[in-house]
């Protein structure tokens, strides 16, 4: 746990972060802030750096420069490990499930790691147990034996799922969902959907990564839209989408005919 | 016109085998047979061996065995469930040995306590070794520790330092043939079903994650490079205690123990035992060492003769003898008609 958060002060600054990779600036001068519960979506044309910016808050790739503050602590230039065992833990875009173990036991190494280990939960019983609450909790049907089959063998939705589950095994204060509806057919985003409200009013803090504009406009709060590394805008979803930048960005330039 | 009959194998898993997963194998004395049968009888095999070979000749190569089957279990440990490929048995085996030579011949330590010394500490020598190459994956980190031996080597003999190319002669030896033949077959078995349970355990699972997926090991709070070293720390204490063993085996210390041969060989017995098992190395060690040694008269011929083994083996029988076993013993096939 950090050192406690007053009212004004936000959970998670970020100032002037940049990145580039040999010449080309994949992220550039990004700073905003999170508050706790709030929920940002951070959308952008392919390349934009989206993920990029995602990769730098949560340790994953080191940053250039700027800095990154979560829960009152200084996490610039903390491991990866260290960041998510603050809390602040994060989905991949392509699925990294271990594909040769049982599904339930791909939440073993979650509930294995310092921050669940030493909490009142870690201490709570057989680990199994508590990681097949989870994925109940999450959508995978016990008495379907869904936690019991092969992670390899699921289906993507469960995958995506699984990615949720294992943040949520941490017990997070923030969770950074890199496109969790990408590939998935309507149905199953219609049914990951309630998922994500429901997140929100547990009070956890969510950044979104985000291409299905509709859903995502549905639970975020606040959007930020990124090109070419740069920060484009920033605000309420239907005011964001009103500007003249965003829309040339992302849909392209009005014809007149 | 002869109508083309296309068949496949199918397996089932034998009932008694589903009955013996669960807790309720202990209701009923067959299921407990089943269960135990292979383990005893594997330590049985082994127990029994010291006993049943003809001669103090035999009984050394058992000695030996034993020492290639620690460093072939540790080998397999580290491939299939940590995703380390490690051709570090020579470091092993020579950090330990030197390690134990010098306790003994310098400072005077008995062999148990020199023993005990380099078991942990040439492990801890040697995670420290690798340590910077962690990070590396494949077949990067097996060139790394296939180098380190190398070089180790010829700085010995370069420097000439701890008795240059003669070694280290004039260490202890075990009192008694029974000791050092029993001494090494209880490791053995002890870091075989330690391991295995190991793997088994949460801490395990984590080892096979490292394995499957790095990056969500990360995600989840876990330290990647530590984990990696815990189990090199751990495969490498079972590679220095047969370095150490060997030391006070032979009484004598050289850098014949850097020999690529502890590097190469647990791999062979990797692939021929099945690998992913623990067990099997264990088995490929059981048969190999014993034909490399009947071998000895075709001379130079004799790593021709099992490098032809391997390559058979990885070419036509790659699954290795123990899955083979295993898969046997508990499905049966039948050919079904598609």
């Amino acid at each position: 746990m950090g050192k406690g958060l007053t009212m004004e002060e936000p959970l998670l600054q970020i100032r002037n972060l940049s990145k580039s990779f040999g010449g080309v600036a994949a992220v550039s001068d990004v700073s905003f802030d999170l508050c706790k519960g709030e929920v940002l979506g951070i959308i952008g044309p392919n390349g934009s750096g989206k993920t990029t910016l995602l990769n730098l808050i949560t340790g994953f790739i080191a940053k250039d420069h700027g800095t990154v503050v979560f829960d009152g602590t200084d996490i610039t230039r903390t491991p990866a490990h260290k960041i998510s065992n603050l809390g602040l833990v994060r989905t991949f875009q392509i699925v990294r499930p271990y594909v040769t173990m049982q599904t339930f036991k791909n939440l073993i190494p979650p509930l294995f790691s310092p921050r669940v280990k030493h909490s009142e939960r870690g201490k709570l019983g057989d680990r199994d147990a508590v990681a097949i609450d989870v994925l109940e909790d999450v959508g995978f049907e016990r008495d379907a034996y869904v936690p019991y089959k092969l992670a390899g063998s699921l289906p993507l939705g469960y995958l995506k799922r699984l990615e949720l589950a294992r943040c949520l095994a941490m017990k997070p204060l923030a969770i950074c969902c890199d496109e969790v509806f990408s590939g998935l057919s309507m149905a199953e985003i219609a049914s990951l959907l309630p998922l994500v409200e429901r997140l929100q009013s547990e009070g956890i803090t969510i950044i979104m990564i985000e291409h299905r504009l509709r859903e995502l406009f549905r639970v975020a709060g606040r959007i930020l839209v990124m090109n070419f590394g740069v920060k484009l805008a920033e605000g309420p979803p239907a005011e964001v989408m009103k500007d003249k930048n965003v829309r040339r960005a992302y849909l392209g330039e009005e014809v007149k005919v | 016109m002869t109508e083309e009959v296309i068949r496949r194998k199918e397996r089932l898993d034998r009932g008694i085998k589903v009955r013996s997963d669960t807790v309720y194998a202990v209701s009923s004395w067959r299921e407990i047979l089943f269960l135990l049968a292979p383990r005893a009888g594997l330590i049985f095999v082994l127990l029994i061996a010291p006993l049943a070979v003809p001669s103090l000749y035999w009984q050394r190569v058992i000695c030996i065995m034993g020492v290639y089957a620690l460093l072939a279990v540790g080998f397999d440990f580290l491939a299939h469930f940590v995703g380390l490929v490690s051709l570090g048995g020579a470091l092993f085996i020579g950090v330990g040995a030197y390690l134990t030579g010098c306790l003994n011949h310098y400072l005077g330590l008995p062999p148990v306590f020199a023993i005990c010394i380099a078991t942990v500490g040439g492990a801890f020598i040697c995670t420290l070794i690798l340590l910077p190459s962690l990070p590396l994956k494949g077949v990067y980190f097996a060139i790394i520790t296939f180098a380190f031996p190398i070089m180790i080597e010829r700085i010995i003999v370069a420097a000439n330092i701890l008795g240059g190319t003669d070694g280290i002669p004039g260490l202890d030896v075990f009192s008694s043939t029974w000791l050092s033949q029993y001494s090494i077959l209880a490791i053995v078995l002890l870091s075989l079903f330690g391991l295995r349970r190991l793997v088994n355990e949460d801490v395990g699972v984590v080892f096979r994650g490292v394995k499957d997926n790095d990056q969500a090991i990360r995600a989840s709070g876990l330290n990647v490079t530590y984990y990696k070293a815990m189990a090199v720390f751990l495969s490498a204490m079972m590679g220095c205690f047969g370095g150490a063993y060997l030391a006070h085996l032979y009484g004598w210390v050289g850098t014949s123990l850097f020999s690529l041969d502890f590097s190469v060989f647990p791999l062979v017995a990797t692939v021929v035992g099945g690998p992913g098992t623990l067990a099997g190395p264990l088995l490929g060690c059981m048969i190999l060492v014993p034909i490399s040694e009947m071998l000895r008269a075709f001379g130079a011929l004799r790593v021709v003769i099992y490098s032809l083994i391997m390559v058979l083996f990885i070419l036509f029988w790659s699954e290795g003898l123990l899955n083979w076993a295993r898969r046997k013993y508990e499905q049966f096939e039948h050919w079904v008609r598609v």
